[in-house]
């Protein structure tokens, strides 16, 4: 079964509850509104997110993204409706078993004064201690792996006020690994950075994903989500325009209709994924040459302004 | 065999067993174990310093010998409880202190600052002068409502779509100047006596405290500081964000409310007993941290502090009482932090607006 047939059959069978044992996805919207305070965000919101899947939730700004993400990571509890984890309200949850299977990366945390690399990647390691047993061989072989495979191992002795943006969001990257969650919410993990960190980053989620871990993602890259993402939950206004593949789901008509952006959508010419490239507004009424159908006697693939005035 | 594989930078020592599991810097831990020891030592010291003044070994030789004379009295009877509250309400205050700078992840956010102090002694004044009771369960209940009540106003006041430390700090002071003329008005309308007991009061006084308020006094320290262990990895989860704190299973409402009420008991029960003592709960975590290198602010370390610097204070006020005639310790503590304050505001403020040094 394909991620996205088992979206759909969820969605359509989101209001019903005698669900075949194990068939279920481990994170499920129930007819879900969520918001702050007084401001709803988005009213009765059903989503599935596919076990095992690299989600990524993308929509302009202010379309609810990370609001549905902090609702999966009960940051936010919905005022009606449910978020089900492992076929339970996920409140109903000790607060520490919740966080044994599911963490989240928040869009900006705060590093005490003072600290240090492998200390603050060690504080992922909460939902596991208790006063008694505060540091287990455990908790240690977790910190080394975590620091191990954000490459912060040379850095772990290190103050995180002295570290560069790119290293700093791969502490809290570390930190987030070493709470060993099965589910891993991730707020805009690449905004802030720069292009080679952005992919840097995206690279190591890709092989949090191969191990098996359930990747959800919010994205304001559309390239970068067709990229790494198997499953696309796209949003408009609080409400789930789409789901699917990122081939099925990002066409020309989608992100026009969505983001309100005109523009091309040809294969990423390394990868093959979709990718978006924006049309000229000005040139738009020429049609733009596409890389595969070139003529191989232009120089550029890309069509360029002074075509227009032909 | 223990030997750790991560390099933290810094010296730790990891402690394993069947019954326990725990990692802690060597550096914390000698500092906090120095400066308890300092604190018992400077109290130890002002044991010998009174109206009749005694030797250290006069001191130890009436504690231990067995002997239930004139020196037992004064030893055992007059100077220990005050000693004892020298050592424990100067660690009580260190436990407040941290706990608000942590919670407002500010160095000014110490609840003396933050009119948590000036709302339990309003509280405490109104029972002395209205219900005329100084039993000490009564003035410690006012005392904590009183902290509390400030605690919710002050909060209430600073809420704007959650808790933002500044905000929180600037309401506070601004609800402790109002909070202090309404103490100063309490006691301009009390009779003489009362007057002149609750302004010596209120200065902050160790000086007259008794075996009878300190016995409740040090249960419920007891329970402030089982109360801190318990909430304390809760605190520091906290310190990175309440998003991040609900993802490592914190419930951030409940714990900070433990926190709060934890930290405004432990202003209550010194105030209760000795009077609002100022500054301990503001400088004893920051100059604590910068001694042992800790990531924010360490609980053990600012009663280590806490202790050090009321004892300190204390055996300062004896000397000066000797000399010349005598001080209430919370004079001397609000002198020396208020030195300290003003260096804190200037260096804040380069911080937050950037400005050249």
């Amino acid at each position: 079964m394909s991620p996205t047939e088992r979206t759909k059959g969820e969605m359509t069978d989101s209001s019903g509850k005698a669900d075949p044992a194990g068939g279920r996805p481990r994170v499920v919207v129930e007819d879900a509104t969520i918001g702050y305070d007084k401001r709803t965000i988005s009213d009765r919101l059903s989503v599935a997110i596919p076990d095992g899947s690299f989600t990524a939730i993308i929509g302009p700004n202010g379309c609810g993204k990370s609001t549905l993400l902090r609702a999966l990571a009960r940051v936010l509890t919905p005022s009606t409706g449910a978020v089900l984890l492992d076929g339970k309200e996920i409140s109903s949850y000790k607060s520490k078993e919740v966080a044994r299977r599911l963490g989240l990366l928040p869009q900006s945390s705060l590093a005490p004064d003072g600290i240090r690399v492998a200390d603050l990647v060690a504080r992922g390691r909460a939902p596991y201690q208790n006063l008694i047993h505060q540091w287990r061989p455990s908790d240690e072989d977790a910190v080394a792996a975590a620091l191990a495979a954000t490459r912060l191992t040379e850095l772990s002795g290190r103050l995180v006020d002295e570290l560069s943006g790119g290293q700093r969001q791969r502490v809290w990257v570390a930190m987030l690994l070493a709470q060993d969650t099965p589910i891993m919410l991730l707020d805009e993990p690449t905004t802030f950075l720069d292009i080679a960190h952005q992919y840097e980053l995206m690279e190591l989620f890709r092989t949090f994903h191969d191990e098996g871990k359930t990747i959800v993602c919010v994205l304001h890259d559309l390239n970068q989500a067709a990229r790494y993402a198997d499953h696309l939950i796209v949003m408009r206004d609080g409400r789930i325009i789409t789901t699917g593949t990122p081939h099925d789901v990002i066409t020309a008509d989608l992100v026009e209709d969505v983001f309100g952006l005109r523009a091309l959508v040809a294969p990423d010419p390394v990868t093959g994924t979709p990718s978006v490239i924006p049309l000229d507004p000005r040139t738009a009424t020429v049609r733009p040459v596409e890389p595969h159908d070139a003529d191989p006697n232009h120089v550029s693939p890309l069509p360029r302004r002074q075509e227009s005035t032909r | 065999m223990n030997k750790s594989s991560i390099a933290f930078g810094y010296r730790s020592r990891t402690v394993r067993n069947r019954l326990f599991s725990g990692r802690a810097s060597v550096r914390l831990l000698t500092v906090s174990a120095v400066l308890f020891l300092v604190a018992v030592g400077l109290a130890a010291v002002a044991l010998t310093h009174g109206d009749y003044p005694l030797t250290l070994q006069q001191v130890f030789a009436t504690l231990f010998g067995g002997e239930r004379g004139f020196e037992w009295t004064i030893v055992a009877g007059w100077r220990l409880p005050i000693a004892i509250a020298a050592v424990v309400f100067g660690a009580l205050l260190g436990i407040g202190g941290a706990i608000f700078q942590s919670l407002t992840r500010n160095p000014l956010g110490a609840p003396d600052v933050i009119g948590f102090d000036a709302g339990a002694y309003t509280a405490v004044v109104v029972t002395i002068l209205v219900i005329d009771t100084r039993s000490y369960w009564y003035m410690a209940s006012a005392a904590l409502i009183g902290g509390m009540g400030t605690a919710f106003v002050v909060y209430v006041l600073s809420y704007r779509r959650g808790i933002q430390g500044f905000r929180m700090i600037i309401v506070g002071i601004g609800v402790a100047a109002m909070l202090a003329s309404v103490n100063t008005y309490l006691v301009s309308r009390a009779e003489l006596d009362d007057a002149l007991s609750v302004g010596y009061w209120g200065a902050g006084s160790i000086a007259r405290v008794t075996w009878a308020p300190m016995i409740p006094a040090l249960v419920i320290a007891a329970a402030i500081v089982v109360s801190a262990v318990l909430l304390a990895p809760a605190m520091r989860r906290l310190e990175l964000g309440d998003d991040a704190a609900v993802t490592l299973g914190t419930r951030p409402g409940a714990a900070r409310l433990g926190l709060i009420v934890t930290g405004v008991a432990t202003v209550a029960v010194v105030t209760a007993a000795a009077g609002p003592i100022s500054f301990i709960a503001l400088a004893a975590p920051q100059v604590a941290r910068r001694l042992t290198r800790s990531p924010g602010v360490s609980l053990l370390a600012s009663a280590a502090m806490g202790a050090a610097l009321l004892s300190g204070a204390h055996l300062l006020s004896l000397l000066i009482a000797q000399a010349y005639r005598p001080v209430p310790v919370g004079l001397i503590t609000v002198c020396l932090g208020g030195g300290y304050l003003i260096w804190l505001l200037i260096r804040e403020t380069q911080q937050r607006y950037g400005l050249a040094r």
